[in-house]
């Protein structure tokens, strides 16, 4: 099938972007998205453009390196789906197609799609894990029965992939979702307990230090997010914020 | 013997502690050497790669108060790709009751890995295997459970037990969060230093020991010396080199090939894992194949038409697998293998993948795939449900409704990941499935310490070649990262530390460290002004090509050289046509893939040559020259039962000038002995 593509170009972070148009022929539908990304470099390539700039490594859906914005939304039209698993055949010969970066200020424009994620290690470096000592000899793991919900419900929240596409996605470029997922993961767990209020109180410092904005519960982060982590993860972080500073 | 020339040199020394294998690891850590804290503090590491085990050593490392520097190419470590293990990890926890021990895990694994490796490093990988669960669950790893709160198991292939710990499909991914908290930690704590988007492309020698790194950042192309008292590389395999594996596309082999140039020595680079059950390829544009965990044969049945005239239909289109009766599908796996069924080890399972579409029972447009079917795991499944839920004679519809709850929650992700891909629901059909490169069990030769033969190089994880043998079973590269990484490196790094307690900082301004940036700096140079034809990828899917189709499932000597004179070629070619656009001080994957693809070029010949040298069949190297009557792997333990460490050849660093001659490269061979388990034929029948 043949695609007109309209591609975000930015040689930097202090450059200014465009939109630039390409045409695509011979893309077949069994290709991924990103695939025919490199289909289209190879050209641009033997013409001696220089290729187009886009994160991907794992191309399975886990790595959460690839943060495509298309045709308006993140990791494009389907639901639970990252960049990488989109497939060609979910689009129509002659399509045009509009490719951009996320789009938030903590997220600076490193190069054409790839932008600065580094906002979220800081927020993760605040609190994301449970103080405990590398050496093994800590309890024995069945010492600790967890409910299977309780664990569940963990495992659920700890499925983030760090890709932001629920940061680009808000209009307020809120990373609530993202920090409400290791909250959720560890705070629900009884490891996790012991540094529960000191947790949320740091990881939100640090998000709001980062420059994310609020949070409004529209609900756009949980329909953008490829891992389908829930809005009642941000509702269960709110109560844990607020239960934090009435613990001693 | 073979008549190929090969220069061998002085046999290697694994220093192995003495004492009955259950007693060596503690013996040897009771007599090490330790660091005092206040020494710690004076004394600097750098840990290349962030995955399982880059990030666990990163870790342990700093909490015990040396300075770490970790480097990760990604934008955060929490991208390495172990996130994408997907089945499980091993423990000989035996909770299960079924008769499990660590002496059954080290067992399972020395078996399974075809005896080509050594058994310290295997029982001691056993023994420390349950504190790796006991970590885990303590830094909120969430595992699944029972009901009853206590942590569930599921089998793997290769064992007659239920030693499997896992967290849905995404094992890897739950394990790496976890070493990515106690990693941010040490972060927080100041005692890492991390640098994201930055790539090892040489490794500073100084009298003969390993003391720095010369890096590159790939956001803005600056080169740049780090130094410390030792190195610790934690930078995975090389299946890449095949262009097509399940690897994540920047995947690389390069930081550990930069060392081998340096003087380290490449083990058993032949060894490489093709999985038995990938999703097929299905065009030229490709980029990369992916995995469906094994995992899923502990309720998947393999099998493929009885009749050539249905696998023909199904190829063509005209038949659908399920109107394929059960009388007239072939079960291979539990035809063959009746002990084990589907649960063989990964190298018996593939091969018998490859001989069945040889045969001409393929199934898919290309010929080459098998189903992979969960019809009757729904089916039992969901009988148990209708019965624990007192649904009396539940209708087909019923049943199937509830059992294909179950498999959601077991394999859900799998079969989303499945259906994404190929466009296919197989919960309504069988999965097609075929072997892809995966895993590679070579890699750098360590002595039990994990060091190399260069003083002050470690490496851990995948990287280095110790604990799998010929063939790594399912569920053991997480254990063998993590153990590497937490309880073994930590340990061993110390006992070489201790000399350098006075030594203060490395500089970076000696004439080695201006030799090695030096050369980085040329060999980028090179790539950015050379005027030539075809793009990376171009030479990259050729490579590709050559390996996996003689170098590959099977091998022989004929297509062994003719590979080795195919490689040499497009190395030549490589060094003058290669095309490489950009700029070098700039955001420039395809400079990445440049320097990845000439050291894959070189690495693939090495590869070939250590194939062509084992005149044996074990484990995933399969000569066909050397197999049992009924096609298994026949091994020659009274010449091969060593580990082949390659040292390269002497040569022009400046590869791009005069290529080096890799049929040069010097054989030191380590002597397997062993003293604890006798060597037998692999059987799973």
């Amino acid at each position: 099938m043949k695609l007109h593509l309209k591609i975000w170009r930015q040689n930097g972070p202090n450059h200014k972007g465009r939109l630039v148009d390409y045409d695509l022929d011979g893309v077949s539908p069994d290709m991924s998205f990103l695939e025919m990304l490199d289909m289209l470099n190879e050209k641009l390539i033997a013409r001696d453009e220089e290729p187009i700039a886009f994160d991907h490594d794992c191309r399975e859906g886990i790595c959460g390196m690839c943060s495509l914005f298309i045709n308006g939304q993140a990791h494009g039209p389907d639901a639970l789906t990252t960049t990488c698993q989109l497939h060609m055949r979910r689009f129509k010969d002659g399509d045009t197609i509009v490719i951009e970066p996320w789009r938030a200020k903590p997220f600076p424009i490193i190069k054409d799609l790839v932008v600065d994620r580094s906002a979220f290690e800081r927020i993760q470096q605040a609190g994301g894990y449970i103080s405990v000592y590398t050496s093994g000899r800590t309890v024995e793991a069945n010492n600790i029965p967890i409910p299977k919900e309780t664990a569940d419900k963990a495992f659920d929240a700890a499925t983030c992939i760090g890709c932001g596409a629920c940061v680009a996605t808000c209009k307020n470029a809120s990373a609530m979702l993202f920090v409400a997922g290791r909250v959720s993961h560890l705070n629900r767990l009884p490891q996790g307990r012991v540094e529960a209020a000191r947790r949320v109180q740091q990881m939100i410092a640090a998000m709001d230090a980062e420059g994310f904005g609020s949070c409004s519960n529209t609900g756009a982060c949980e329909v953008a997010c490829p891992k389908g982590i829930s809005l009642a993860d941000i509702a269960y972080m709110n109560k844990e914020f607020i239960a934090s500073h009435f613990s001693e | 013997m073979s008549s190929i020339n090969i220069r061998e040199g002085k046999p290697l020394q694994a220093r192995i502690p003495q004492g009955s294998l259950a007693e060596k690891w503690t013996h040897y850590k009771d007599k090490i050497r330790l660091v005092s804290p206040a020494n710690k503090r004076k004394l600097d590491i750098i840990v290349v790669g962030t995955g399982l085990a880059g990030a666990s050593a990163a870790a342990s490392l700093a909490q015990m108060g040396y300075n770490v520097k970790a480097f990760a190419f990604q934008d955060s470590p929490r991208r390495a790709h172990s996130i994408a293990a997907q089945g499980g990890i091993n423990a000989s926890k035996n909770y299960q009751n079924d008769g499990d021990s660590d002496w059954r895990l080290f067992y399972d694994t020395i078996k399974g890995g075809d005896y080509r490796s050594r058994e310290a490093n295997v029982y001691r990988l056993a023994e420390v295997s349950g504190n790796i669960i006991d970590q885990a669950v303590m830094q909120g790893v969430p595992f699944a459970r029972e009901y009853g709160g206590l942590l569930d198991n599921r089998s793997f292939g290769g064992v007659l037990v239920s030693r499997t710990f896992y967290a849905k499909g995404q094992t890897g991914q739950q394990l790496l969060l976890g070493a990515y908290g106690a990693l941010n930690r040490q972060i927080a704590r100041g005692k890492v230093e991390m640098y994201n988007r930055h790539v090892m492309l040489d490794l500073v020698v100084i009298d003969g020991h390993a003391r720095g790194i010369i890096t590159r950042n790939l956001v803005t192309g600056e080169i740049q010396r780090f130094s410390a008292h030792a190195v610790v590389l934690a930078t995975g395999g090389y299946s890449n080199a095949y262009f097509l594996s399940t690897n994540a596309m920047g995947s690389n082999a390069t930081a550990a090939w930069r060392a081998h140039r340096k003087g380290a020595y490449f083990a058993n680079p032949s060894f490489v894992q093709i999985h038995p059950t990938c999703i097929p390829r299905s065009s030229e544009h490709q980029s990369k194949l992916t995995l469906m965990s094994e995992s899923l044969r502990n309720d998947g049945r393999i099998w493929v038409p009885k009749k050539l005239e249905d696998a023909q239909a199904l190829r063509e289109g005209k038949l659908k697998p399920t109107d394929i009766p059960e009388e007239d599908r072939d079960y291979y796996l539990e035809r063959r293998y009746p002990a084990f069924g589907n649960l063989v080890p990964r190298d018996v399972a593939s091969r018998a993948a490859k001989e069945r579409c040889d045969a001409g029972y393929g199934v898919n447009k290309t010929g080459e795939a098998v189903f992979l079917d969960f019809s009757s795991a729904i089916e039992r499944y969901g009988k148990e449900q209708a019965h624990l839920q007192g649904i009396h004679n539940p209708s087909k519809e019923v049943i199937k409704q509830l059992g294909k709850k179950i498999i959601e929650e077991k394999y859900g992700n799998l079969f989303q990941m499945y259906e994404k891909i190929t466009g296919d629901n197989p919960y309504e059909t069988p999965m097609m499935i075929y072997p892809a490169n995966h895993y590679t069990m070579g890699g750098l030769w360590v002595d039990y310490d994990l060091q190399s033969n260069l003083p002050g190089l470690f490496v851990i994880g995948e990287a280095n070649f110790s604990d799998h043998g010929a063939n790594r079973l399912g569920a053991s590269a997480l254990m063998q990262g993590l153990a590497d990484g937490y309880f073994v490196l930590p340990y061993t790094i110390g006992d070489y530390l201790a000399d350098y307690i006075r030594e203060g900082k490395v500089p970076t301004d000696s004439p080695e460290f201006d030799e090695a940036e030096e050369k980085v700096r040329r060999e980028i140079d090179f790539f950015i002004n050379n005027e030539g034809t075809h793009s990376v990828d171009w030479f990259h899917r050729k490579l590709g090509k050559i390996l996996w189709d003689k170098v590959g499932l099977a091998r022989n000597a004929e297509g062994l050289k003719k590979a080795i004179e195919e490689i040499h070629e497009l190395r030549h070619a490589y060094w003058k046509e290669v095309k490489v656009p950009g700029r070098a001080d700039d955001f420039n994957p395809e400079l990445e893939k440049a320097l990845y693809v000439g050291d894959y070029m070189e690495l693939a010949e090495l590869l070939a040559l250590d194939a062509l040298h084992r005149n044996e069949s074990c484990g995933g190297h399969f000569r066909e020259e050397y197999q049992t009557e009924d096609g298994e792997a026949l091994r020659d333990d009274e010449h091969f039962a060593y580990v082949a460490a390659w040292e390269y050849p002497a040569g022009p660093y400046d590869r791009y000038e005069k290529a080096v001659d890799i049929s040069q490269a010097i054989l030191h061979k380590e002597p397997l002995k062993f003293e604890f388990v006798t060597p037998t034929t692999r059987s799973y029948k």
